[in-house]
């Protein structure tokens, strides 16, 4: 039986949340820290004719003004970003200067001074503008631009990346298909909104140091890029992150930091806060993706997929970012999870100028399968087959391939059709997809499948494990707790391994990257994969320093021994024992010899073969195992006013191995609410001018307590072999098939092919009846 | 954080608020009432509303009156939202109100912060404009009372240095039946489409709207429509719409033609529950 | 006059600060105070993460100047210890990243006291207020109608 595998123990860090001890970056204040607020612009694309500050610098207090110019470029896979703009700007609510001041509201009055003159340039405005022939270019000098060699930028154009699909004979699978569609799908930009904003201290040290302390999910990336950016010594740059209040991908980006550490140089190096208002958070820092599709199946007469044929326009706002690899994410994951032995797709990163994009939970799966799964559904009623079993029909199993042409195991995909057959069971599938209210209300069912992997190739974490005297245990991991409780999991995973007492185990929450062992990003759902099995041989390497210096004591061979229950014990005869506290730290015989020392155990774990993906086919491996999944939305629907409420989500995730029930469960829960919420209500809307109302979270509306449905969740527990006790990532998965099971079920009552998000009433009503009323 | 500094005052008669006022006018200050403040707070942050002087008049006792006898029902201006909803007394005033904001805000939301703020809505101002009610105003020269719809036009049309005190609403109607109903883009919290709030005196409904225009109204003609008499519904709804005679809010809440797609439905439920009871 | 000395009766204590007239009662909270646990989040109304008691009504810290809770009775989260909502927040795991919780449990904490048989509607019309990002809402109800149920 598990000792401690699937227990649902409540966040090492529980009571510090409850009580508001829990400290965060903006928490951190003192009377000598300065403040710096941004100037942003008010143009999406515009020439920066000149920025007076003259004004701004004759407010008491002002420290100083920083404005763009010769600062060096920044950026993920392309070095395409200023700092501040220089030149030009190529968004709205891209900072152009800021001040430093004694009081944030001095800081504030000053940046309200700063004139800037703009000369309004044409904008890119879609997808679909950027691509055209003789567009304008968002970047006029793509192609000087540094670059690692895993993108492809196209000079001259507003592409900054292109990645191909091609699997199989695309032209053979359709002669072959008897039945097709071919749709256009549209999910616009939108936001992370943690309910935590973005924020960073830096501090300079009169010896160079660096210390940066930031609401970062990757603090050693928030290093990396200090280092190449500045030209500053990697052990002269310290990145601390406190606990983290949301951050689903937003806060994987290095951007305010920089800014942070200008100003901070501006000023001798004293310490600077830079905190985003909620306003900031939504228009100056980077956004989730929009993505535009065209989507063409095929299938045979009796349902079986053929043939798939897409092109995605990931829209990465005005600089690449994280756009690069989310194309190849998009790219590595073109379809829902089928087996489909045709496949041609072409991901191409788009500039435009909005808000530039990074990572959001889900990586673009859930807007993918929004895509796919609406496609599938379409197929579906074509072929007048039950969507649920036209799924069930092509779902991937082991020996299929992805399509990047990964032939996929039992470990590697999981168990789809088994998801499937339990969510057919949950929703009451046979009762109908529709079922009457009244005269005007209707309950309509609607389903998909989903799966992810990550785009991680070269992720690595270390974990060091500090035996206490009293034999208890610090874990130190650089995962960033940002909410999702993996450090929690850590400690039951140790209290498993060395069968211990959970509460003898304490776990640094917060991470420091100068006395931490890294962890690549806080990202992907990895960190359990990452960090557990770092921390696996981490508890190995100590259990093998226990043994050594027990077997020592009990005078018996190590081999002999074994490590749990607060013992090292003899295998054979486990009354014979010492206590870990009695050598944990060494020991000392009753002649006042000592032997050995302080217990540390060491970790790390990389994710073994992982590839690039072959430019010309795309063939090559992104991630590790796939987490499937498939899920559901029951909706009641009001035909007369196209109003909706949202009743049931279901979800049934192969999650490998339950780790902590009632922690996977939230993750789950949470993922419903939140693609729902994206699904039914959050974008960005953009005027003509590349502009927009500044957001407020008033008007951008996020789901709010009673507009939550009822969830119902189930696992599914296919081993994961690499995985610690066999758990897959469970962190993104019941999110990224919500905005397909709504759109699938809104289509269904309105009768009606909704193709884009957010599935307000407005947008269904306008399918519905549009120019024909009135 | 609001980036500039004023001062705070807060008298605690009548008298005393009007005559600071007029003293801070020849200070050359730019002095605004505060009730709730809310909005002070949230527009003054974004510089939308700058004032140098500020005065608080929720120690005035008179603002903060809830009082019912035979003929009125008096509420103070400084009422949170909140009181307001929970005062059980006019129930289509305390269902109106009930849809602004949140609770926690509602708690600071006051009924005279409301019904004078710059927000388009200012639904409080609804179940005025279809009552027998009257704002009361200090002037410098003491209080005076005019009829609520007398003296709202688009805004609550006071003097410089004027405030609302309190409003009063005719006993015989507050329990009029009413039906009044609020429309959002998607899901349970925010600003409206539109809201709607209807009553039936004797046999004729009283409409009016908030989140058409830029301001919250009542119309005349609207209501000659609705009530038009041996005409079907159907038809009655088709010229209400028509009576609207301004262009419609085109935001982004909802277009302009869906926001009357709404309001047909809206205009049926009116209708429907009105003339059924 | 800009700034004024304020005094406030806060959690159990009397503490006395400068602030100006223009601070909200956040900010001093935070700066001036050191009472952290009141969040930022929208500084707009609109999330909740900054809610407190002032006088036994729950208030926005953000929509309240410093000012106007002068010799006041104020009550923030550092202000409740082992109260049975902090405990059930715990066991329904109503909280992940933890940044809206103490504006949540603040309102939670209010809404057992104030209405200790609350109807489902009560718990909604209370509990919109509050934005969470990182639960489903599902877990904040499980811990309330938990308390409602212990404390009865």
């Amino acid at each position: 039986m598990d000792w401690m595998i699937g227990k649902s123990i409540p966040r090492k860090e529980a009571e510090e949340k409850v009580t508001g001890a829990a400290k965060y970056t903006d928490d951190r204040s003192d009377a000598q820290m300065l403040h710096v607020k941004l100037k942003v612009s008010t143009h999406a694309h515009a020439k920066l004719k000149k920025i007076d500050t003259s004004k701004a610098e004759k407010v008491t207090g002002v420290h100083a003004i920083i404005i763009g110019e010769s600062l060096p470029l920044t950026g993920t896979d392309i070095k395409d970003r200023p700092i501040l703009a220089y030149k030009k700007v190529r968004y709205f609510g891209e900072p152009i200067a800021a001040v430093v001041a004694e009081h944030p509201y001095i800081a504030e009055q000053a940046a309200a001074l700063i004139e800037v003159t703009y000369d309004p340039l044409p904008i890119i405005n879609t997808t679909e503008e950027a691509m055209k022939q003789e567009a304008t270019l968002v970047h006029e000098n793509l192609a000087t631009y540094h670059k690692t060699d895993k993108v492809f930028p196209e000079a001259n154009s507003n592409i900054a990346n292109r990645v191909k699909v091609r699997k199989g004979d695309i032209q053979k699978a359709w002669l072959q298909s008897h039945m097709t569609i071919e749709e256009n799908y549209v999910v616009p930009p939108s936001d992370h909104t943690a309910i935590e904003t973005r924020s960073a201290i830096v501090e300079i040290k009169p010896d160079g140091t660096v210390m940066i302390t930031s609401t970062t999910q990757a603090p050693y990336g928030v290093k990396s890029e200090f280092s190449e950016t500045f030209e500053l010594e990697e052990g002269k740059i310290i990145a601390t992150t406190p606990l983290v209040g949301g951050a689903f991908g937003g806060k994987v980006t290095t951007q305010l930091e920089l800014i942070a550490y200008i100003a901070s140089k501006a000023v001798n190096g004293k310490c600077v806060k830079l905190t985003y208002t909620r306003e900031e958070d939504m228009l100056t820092a980077p956004v989730r993706m929009g993505l535009d599709a065209k989507v063409k199946l095929g299938a045979t007469k009796d349902g079986k997929l053929t043939a798939a044929e897409i092109t995605y326009l990931i829209d990465t706002g005005a600089y690449a970012d994280k756009g690069t690899l989310l194309t190849t994410a998009v790219a590595a994951t073109c379809t829902g999870p089928y087996k489909i032995d045709h496949i041609r797709c072409d991901a191409i990163c788009v500039y435009t100028n909005h808000p530039y994009i990074t990572a959001y939970r889900g990586f673009s799966h859930s807007e993918i399968l929004f895509m796919f799964e609406r496609a599938m559904d379409t197929l579906a009623k074509k072929l007048e087959m039950d969507p649920l079993q036209f799924r069930k029909k092509n779902a991937i199993v082991k020996g299929n391939t992805s399509p990047t042409q990964t032939v996929l195991n039992e470990s590697s995909v999981g168990n789809l059709p088994k998801c499937i057959d339990q969510l057919q069971e949950m929703m009451n599938w046979k009762e109908g997809v529709t079922i009457p209210i009244d005269e005007r209300k209707i309950r309509v069912k609607g389903m998909c499948c989903s799966w992810k992997t990550s785009t991680i190739s070269g992720a690595s974490s270390g974990v060091v494990l500090l035996f206490n005297a009293d034999g208890s245990v610090n874990i130190l991991s650089g995962i960033v707790e940002i909410g999702m409780g993996t450090k929690t999991i850590l400690a039951q995973l140790l209290a498993e391994r060395l069968k211990m007492d959970i509460n003898n185990i304490h776990v640094q929450m917060d991470v420091n990257t100068k006395t931490i062992p890294e962890h690549y990003k806080t990202v992907a759902s990895r960190g359990t994969l990452l960090a557990g099995r770092a921390l696996l041989k981490a508890a190995d390497d100590a259990v093998e320093q226990l043994r050594d210096i027990a077997s020592r004591v009990l005078t018996c061979s190590p081999e002999d021994l074994e490590v749990g229950y607060e013992k090292v014990y003899v295998r054979d005869d486990p009354t014979t024992y010492v206590y870990i506290k009695d050598v944990c730290y060494g020991y000392q015989y009753s002649n006042g010899n000592s032997i050995g020392g302080q217990v540390i155990g060491k970790g790390n774990y990389t994710i073994r073969h992982l590839s690039h993906l072959d430019p010309k086919t795309g063939k090559g491996k992104t991630g590790p195992e796939w987490t499937v999944g498939a899920q559901g939305v029951e909706i009641e629907f009001d035909q007369r006013d196209f109003t909706y409420k949202i009743l049931k989500a279901y979800s049934v995730i192969d999650i490998g191995k339950v780790l902590n029930y009632k922690a996977a469960l939230g993750q789950v829960m949470g993922s419903m609410s939140m693609g729902l919420s994206h699904a039914s209500a959050e974008a960005y809307e953009f005027r003509e001018d590349g502009t927009m109302n500044i957001p407020k979270l008033r008007t951008y509306g996020p789901l709010r307590y009673g507009d939550h449905p009822e969830y119902i969740a189930k696992f599914i527990e296919t081993a994961h072999l690499d995985g610690p006790y066999g758990a897959r990532g469970v962190g993104e998965h019941a999110l990224i098939g919500m905005p397909a099971a709504l759109g699938n079920a809104l289509s269904t009552a309105a009768g009606v092919e909704l193709n884009q998000l957010p599935l307000t009433p407005e947008m269904i009503w306008r399918k519905k009846v549009g120019d024909k009323f009135l | 954080m609001i980036p500039y500094n004023f001062e705070y005052y807060k008298p605690t008669t009548m008298k005393e608020a009007t005559n600071l006022f007029q003293s801070l006018l020849q200070e050359n200050k730019s002095p605004i009432y505060f009730a709730g403040g809310t909005e002070i707070i949230t527009l003054g942050r974004m510089n939308k509303i700058v004032t140098d002087a500020v005065i608080d008049i929720h120690h005035i006792p008179a603002c903060h009156i809830l009082e019912q006898d035979d003929t009125w029902l008096t509420l103070g201006a400084a009422l949170s939202l909140t009181s307001i909803k929970e005062m059980k007394k006019f129930p289509l005033l305390e269902k109106v109100v009930s849809e602004i904001a949140d609770r926690t805000s509602r708690n600071k939301i006051t009924l005279g912060g409301n019904i004078c703020a710059n927000i388009i809505y200012r639904e409080a101002v609804l179940p005025f404009l279809l009552t027998e009610s009257y704002a009361v105003i200090a002037t410098q020269h003491g209080l005076k009372e005019r009829p609520f719809q007398e003296l709202f036009d688009q805004t609550l049309q006071l003097k410089e240095g004027e405030f609302l005190v309190q409003v009063k609403v005719a006993t015989k109607d507050l329990a009029l039946p009413f039906f009044t109903v609020k429309k959002r883009r998607q899901w349970g919290v925010g600003y409206p489409l539109l809201t709607i709030a209807a009553i039936l005196k004797e046999t004729h409904i009283h409409t009016a709207y908030s989140g058409l225009y830029a301001y919250p109204f009542h119309c005349e003609k609207v209501d000659a429509q609705l009530n038009k008499p041996n005409t079907e519904r159907a038809k009655r709804i088709e010229h209400a719409l028509q009576a609207f005679h301004k262009e419609i809010l085109h935001d982004i809440h909802g277009s302009d033609t869906y926001r009357k797609f709404v309001l047909k439905n809206v205009l049926t439920d009116v209708i429907d529950t009105l003339e059924k009871g | 006059m800009e700034e004024q000395v304020i005094t406030y009766q806060i959690n159990g204590r009397e503490r006395t600060f400068h602030a100006r007239n223009a601070d909200t009662m956040l900010y001093v909270l935070r700066e001036k105070l050191g009472l952290t646990g009141a969040k930022p989040g929208c500084l707009n109304g609109d999330c909740g993460a900054c809610t407190i008691e002032v006088d036994g009504k729950v208030m926005k810290s953000c929509l309240m100047l410093a000012i106007e809770g002068h010799q006041k009775k104020i009550t923030t989260i550092e202000g409740l210890h082992q109260t049975p909502i902090q405990e059930q927040f715990i066991e329904n795991f109503a909280f992940q990243c933890g940044y809206c919780s103490p504006g949540f449990i603040m309102n939670c904490h209010a809404l057992v006291n104030q209405l200790p048989n609350a109807s489902d509607s009560d718990i909604k019309e209370w509990l919109e207020s509050n934005m969470c990002r990182c639960t489903g809402y599902k877990e904040m109800e499980e811990a309330v109608k938990a308390t409602i149920k212990k404390m009865q």
